[in-house]
């Protein structure tokens, strides 16, 4: 009954775009008209919070090997207290904007977990070459969210940060359990798929 | 100095131009869905579920991205639509 791994992927997919939508949406309308309706000050910090939680079972569940394990684990806690800081951020019980550091705290984290736990050479397998592509990604992007750190009203930072998030979601939607990447696929992958 | 370019834009067309994207944002990303399961109908798999297993049926990723769209245009857009209206109106 356990689901393939790319459809999990797929489904955090649908989560993170969903949250970029909303950074879109507020770095387009500014945090004032954002901030009008309580509910929605809460959405996006509220989904992180709450996709880090349930990358809980996925790491319980998706245990190929231990350091599958730490990833995936170092992935929750880290989008559940960048989420949590967030939370407390917008309800104004934290108020040092020091707080913020989880995002960039978070991405390089994230990144270096993807990194780390990709076993295989880029061109190995279309999974491979997304999870280098997605921890560079995240490594490099944290130089937004730490700029916001210091500039967190900013248009261009808070729509390249939206951006960002959009580019990880694609990047997930694109994962294959086994597929070829510009026609590479390695003999030791497997037959490929769909 | 004076320059015959416009440095700053009135604020109406700034709402108008504003208004405009966060309305596009949802029926955009429904047609990037529409389009992906046009390239790759083999991913719709209720279009041919004889076979499939539960998963492949429950989770269809061209069409996650447009219920992606569609739920952000109803839940988020529409309602931040109306504020923006209204603070623009308010504000003006």
């Amino acid at each position: 009954m356990r689901p393939p791994a790319e459809l999990v992927h797929w489904l955090f997919a649908v989560g993170i775009l969903f949250v970029a939508l909303c950074l879109l949406c507020e770095a387009i309308v500014g945090k004032e008209v954002w901030q009008m309706r309580a509910w929605r000050k809460y959405l996006w910090p509220g989904l992180a919070f709450t996709m880090g939680l349930l990358l809980w079972p996925v790491m319980a569940f998706f245990t190929n090997s231990a350091i599958h394990m730490y990833a995936h684990g170092s992935w929750a806690e880290v989008l559940m207290a960048a989420g949590a800081a967030e939370l407390g951020l917008v309800h104004g019980r934290l108020r040092s904007p020091w707080w913020r550091l989880t995002w960039p705290v978070a991405f390089v984290v994230t990144g270096t977990a993807f990194i780390v736990h990709e076993q295989n050479p880029w061109f190995f397998a279309r999974s491979a070459f997304l999870h280098h592509l997605l921890g560079w990604t995240f490594v490099v992007g944290a130089v937004i969210p730490l700029a916001l750190v210091w500039r967190p009203r900013s248009s261009v930072l808070r729509a390249s940060f939206a951006l960002t998030i959009v580019a990880v979601s694609v990047m997930l939607f694109a994962d294959r359990d086994v597929a070829p990447v510009f026609g590479h696929l390695s003999p030791l992958a497997g037959a490929p798929h769909r | 100095m004076e320059t015959p370019f416009v440095q700053r834009l009135p604020v109406e067309t700034a709402s108008i131009g504003r208004a405009w994207i966060v309305s596009t944002i949802g029926p955009a990303v429904s047609a990037g869905g529409v389009i992906w399961a046009i390239l790759q109908p083999w991913r719709v798999t209720l279009l041919h579920p004889r076979g499939q297993g539960v998963w492949w049926l429950l989770v269809e990723s061209p069409l996650l991205v447009v219920v992606v769209g569609v739920v952000f245009s109803l839940v988020v857009a529409r309602p931040l639509l109306n504020d923006l209206e209204e603070h623009d109106a308010s504000a003006g």
